[in-house]
């Protein structure tokens, strides 16, 4: 079979990564009265972390967003060590690794949708690229623990700044739909909504000719989950015996990872497009207990042809 | 890396996960989290 559709749900043209970003995005927002309602939800649920970068604050999320409760955490009263959030951070991150960033975020499946709108791509040079992807490990650095933990206000609390400044998943999850169905609210909107406006407004647009420019650049979950990329239990495998060298692979992956060099790297989000295109499907996924079986598959193991 | 190498730290990092989701339940950190998550957070949506 060619490879270039292996990874398509049969006779559907959609791909398995495309099915479970859309379950994984409804699942996480389930609440959906509080749309309607201009309210969030307030059961038990809250009480967990999820894996990726979802407000809180939106109107149908039942879970926690890991990077706002740290921060919460970090900049709170007695300001003490967050063990309970990191302790998720790191279940979600040893698991599956980035893997939470190609499969399960809702925002990343918000820049995927947008970069199929027909445009012009644009390929950002190395010299810009690899720099700029450092960005995402400061801006989790400064705004997500730093400040929170030592910009501390006199009443001995501290703001979210990355919710605060930046983040445009609880603009666009949490902002826009509880303005839209909440008066008080809007009225209440001023200066920094049209800032967290205009962020928004440019990651979006920039995910239009650039393939998850959030995720590459300033993400500070994925930078969190790119420290576990290499050690995950969910792994991309590359058969290097079966790998012709066409590169097919780095020509297809969206975070132009070097596939056949270390297919395990820190920007790989487990989408699996290289899969796809292999042409000898010589890459593969899945969760791995032995690391010896992730990079390559010894020859023995392999069916007689 | 060596495999040995990828072999501790994937089984140390789920322990280590393991043990501080355990201490934070301990500490409750957990009704922190949700005392936060269950009210608007109104910088998060940028009302400020």
């Amino acid at each position: 079979m060619s490879g270039m559709h292996r990874n398509r749900i049969k006779g559907k043209g959609i791909s398995l990564q495309r099915v479970v970003q859309l379950a994984s995005a409804a699942l996480l927002n389930g609440y959906a009265v509080g749309f309607q309602r201009g309210k969030i939800f307030t059961g038990g649920s809250k009480a967990l972390c999820v894996p990726v970068l979802n407000c809180y604050s939106c109107p149908g999320a039942l879970g926690a967003c890991p990077i706002g409760s740290l921060q919460a955490a970090l900049g709170g009263k007695g300001h003490r060590f967050p063990f309970y959030v990191f302790g998720m951070l790191m279940l979600f991150g040893i698991l599956l690794g980035r893997g939470v960033c190609g499969l399960l975020c809702p925002f990343g499946l918000v820049q995927d949708l947008l970069h199929k709108i027909p445009v012009p791509k644009l390929k950002v040079p190395k010299r810009i690229d690899r720099p700029a992807r450092y960005l995402k490990y400061a801006v989790f650095l400064v705004l997500v623990i730093l400040l929170p933990a030592f910009a501390v206000s006199g009443s001995g609390i501290s703001s979210p700044y990355f919710c605060k400044y930046l983040c445009p998943a609880g603009t666009l999850e949490g902002g826009i739909p509880l303005l839209l169905s909440n008066s008080g609210l809007r009225q209440a909107a001023g200066l920094l909504f049209q800032w967290k406006v205009l962020v928004l407004v440019v990651i979006l647009a920039a995910s239009a000719v650039i393939h998850r420019p959030f995720c590459k650049y300033l993400c500070p979950l994925g930078a969190f989950y790119a420290a576990f990329n290499r050690f995950s239990f969910f792994q991309m495998r590359l058969d290097r015996e079966k790998c012709v060298g066409c590169k097919k692979c780095e020509a297809s992956c969206p975070m132009n990872v070097e596939v056949t060099r270390e297919i395990n790297g820190t920007e790989c989000i487990r989408c699996g497009k290289c899969r796809s295109v292999c042409p000898t499907q010589a890459i593969s996924s899945g969760f791995s207990w032995d690391p010896g079986k992730t990079e390559s598959i010894p020859r023995e193991e392999k069916p007689e042809l | 890396m060596k495999d040995r190498t990828v072999l501790l730290a994937r089984y140390g990092l789920l322990a280590a996960a393991a043990v501080f989701i355990a201490v934070g339940l301990l500490r409750r950190e957990h009704l922190g989290v949700m005392e936060k998550a269950v009210r608007i957070c109104l910088e998060c949506i940028g009302i400020g």
